[in-house]
């Protein structure tokens, strides 16, 4: 079975971002960029599929400007086999990368396409639904277990409250949450080999997909900033100040 | 305009965040129809008659719809949304899961965790985590959106919709309900309880949260968590506070050993009252918090829970 993963540039999760004086985005010049970690969980997912046996090839594939190829190599690095790279410096919302990928799932009829649940720069959480609507493919998203069982999966998936497990016919859209599994890390000698890996590049255009969207960002702003309060000296003082000065008690 | 809302169900029943939801159309304006989907929902159905506000309630009782599984609830609301021009739902679990089928098999856009309406077609939203929020607007025919419930005050109950069934049943062959393990609690639901009470990383075990139980028995909180709690394994996923769990907006916001990452302020700093109790003095949790109280965690809980 062939699993296809889908990863995505974004920026450091560590790093505190910035808003564009004129309000106009997120000022993303110079700052550190890395690979979604929901993206991540996703590779890992793929890689240990393989080394299971359940899996025969990993391929990685990725929509975003020329330096998303760094995350492609990352991907190659932890096991993939090799890497599509569909290029473009449009913004691209969630519908035109499912639409994008939909193309590739048709193109290369995997068995398994894992995604991250959501990418931690706009925070949609929709790619992996949208592209299981559109190729008519079921889907278990936000899973903490996989487990593929002859021509179906069970995905157990963490909802409010607690887990639901689902039993999907394969092919399936599986989307990755936190508890899935731990990340590896890239060795050396793996990202060297990495770059010998095979990277197609493509562009929206090839696909026939027009990644134009009709949600246009007006504006981007910083939050209202919360003010650091006080601190308290015991526990006496914050109860009275709970009760008094707030009144939340 | 004229919009549908996706009723949450718990166990069948009609869950809080439904009012919420209703509340963010009313903003939007129109008449305002709820969708009930699921087996055995006629009492979900009643209660959302009577959330003010609603025009219509609309009843899909059908064991296709049990557990609102994404494949036919996806395939329902493609059927209904030809009527409308918005399609809300809560950004719970269920409504991430499902709106974005209907708007892939619609070619429109979603707009996630919408928190402000300017009109019509523009809202607002958080994007990285809370530390920016988008204005966008949407010329989609159709506008499907998720709605974060923190930002809306729930509507009253003093309503009398009427109640309509929908005779659609889809077709479901490729997926189906295995098992459900909800954690049983009789604390109030962490997304709207009025006091959240969290433990983080200082908690040191999952055996510790226990310290926290006195302390939102008293206060009828809810008990959260940090990521790097759940990370550690000391409590399971659904406790998780931040950008990747829950967005909380209590009245009274309790964080317990956690240092304050950039991903769980995203998750509670829009509460009205923050307390943090840390070890280290200069966790950035302080920052946000109204009141702050630098101490050990295992010697605070006992004395707070005596005292309060």
């Amino acid at each position: 079975m062939k699993v296809l993963v889908a990863v995505k540039r974004v920026i450091d999760y560590n790093v505190k971002i910035r808003v564009k004086a004129d309000n106009s985005d997120v000022d993303l010049t110079n700052v550190k960029m890395a690979m979604n970690p929901f993206c991540e969980i996703a590779v890992e997912e793929a890689v240990r599929l393989k080394e299971k046996g359940v899996a025969t090839e990993v391929v990685a594939v990725t929509v975003g400007p020329k330096a998303a190829q760094e995350q492609l190599r990352t991907a190659l690095a932890l096991g993939a086999d090799r890497a599509i790279h569909i290029e473009t410096d449009e913004r691209v919302e969630s519908l035109a990368v499912a639409k994008l990928l939909a193309k590739v799932v048709d193109e290369e009829q995997p068995g398994l396409v894992i995604l991250g649940k959501q990418a931690i720069d706009t925070d949609n959480n929709q790619t992996g639904q949208m592209l299981a609507a559109l190729t008519n493919l079921p889907q278990g998203t936000f899973a903490s277990e996989v487990a593929v069982d002859g021509d179906k999966v069970n995905v157990t998936r963490e909802i409010d409250g607690g887990l639901q497990t689902v039993a999907l016919s394969l092919p399936a859209i599986v989307t990755t949450d936190l508890r899935l599994n731990e990340p590896r890390y890239a060795k050396l000698p793996d990202i060297m080999k990495a770059k010998k890996k095979p990277l197609d590049a493509k562009t929206p255009a090839d696909y026939g997909v027009e990644v134009a969207s009709k949600v246009s960002l007006l504006k981007v702003e910083s939050p209202a900033e919360r003010k650091g309060g006080v601190k308290v000296a015991s526990v006496d003082e914050l109860i009275d100040k709970l009760k008094n000065e707030a009144k939340v008690l | 305009m004229s919009i549908l809302v996706l009723a949450d169900l718990h166990e069948g029943q009609l869950a809080g965040a439904t009012a919420h939801v209703v509340a963010a159309a009313k903003a939007i304006g129109g008449d305002i129809d709820v969708l009930v989907a699921g087996e055995g929902v006629q009492a979900a159905a009643d209660a959302a008659a009577k959330l003010d506000g609603v025009s219509k309630v609309r009843v899909a009782d059908n064991a296709v719809y049990a557990h609102q599984l994404a494949e036919p609830m996806g395939a329902l609301l493609v059927e209904l949304a030809g009527d409308y021009s918005h399609v809300l739902a809560s950004a719970s679990t269920t409504g991430k899961n499902v709106l974005p089928r209907l708007a892939a098999l619609k070619d429109v856009s979603q707009l996630s965790d919408v928190i402000g309406v300017e009109s019509a077609d523009t809202f607002l939203r958080p994007i990285y985590a809370g530390n920016a929020i988008a204005t966008v607007k949407s010329d989609d025919a159709l506008k499907v959106m998720t709605v974060r419930t923190t930002a809306f005050d729930a509507v009253e109950s003093t309503g009398s919709a009427s109640v309509e069934a929908v005779e659609v049943v889809v077709e479901n062959g490729q997926s189906s309900f295995v098992k459900q393990e909800l954690a049983q609690s009789d604390r109030p639901e962490l997304g709207g309880a009025k006091v959240v009470v969290s433990g983080g990383r200082g908690m040191g075990n999952g055996e510790n949260f226990k310290l926290l139980d006195g302390i939102a028995d008293k206060l009828g909180a809810a008990i959260g968590a940090s990521r790097a709690a759940v990370d550690a394994g000391f409590v399971p996923n659904d406790m998780q506070v931040g950008q990747t769990g829950k967005i909380v907006a209590p009245e009274l916001y309790i964080a317990v050993g956690i240092s304050g990452a950039i991903q769980h302020l995203a998750g509670m700093k829009d509460s009205k009252v923050i307390v943090a109790i840390n070890k280290d003095e200069e966790a950035p949790i302080f920052q946000v918090a109204d009141y702050g109280l630098v101490g050990d965690l295992f010697e605070i809980l006992p004395e707070l829970e005596s005292k309060l």
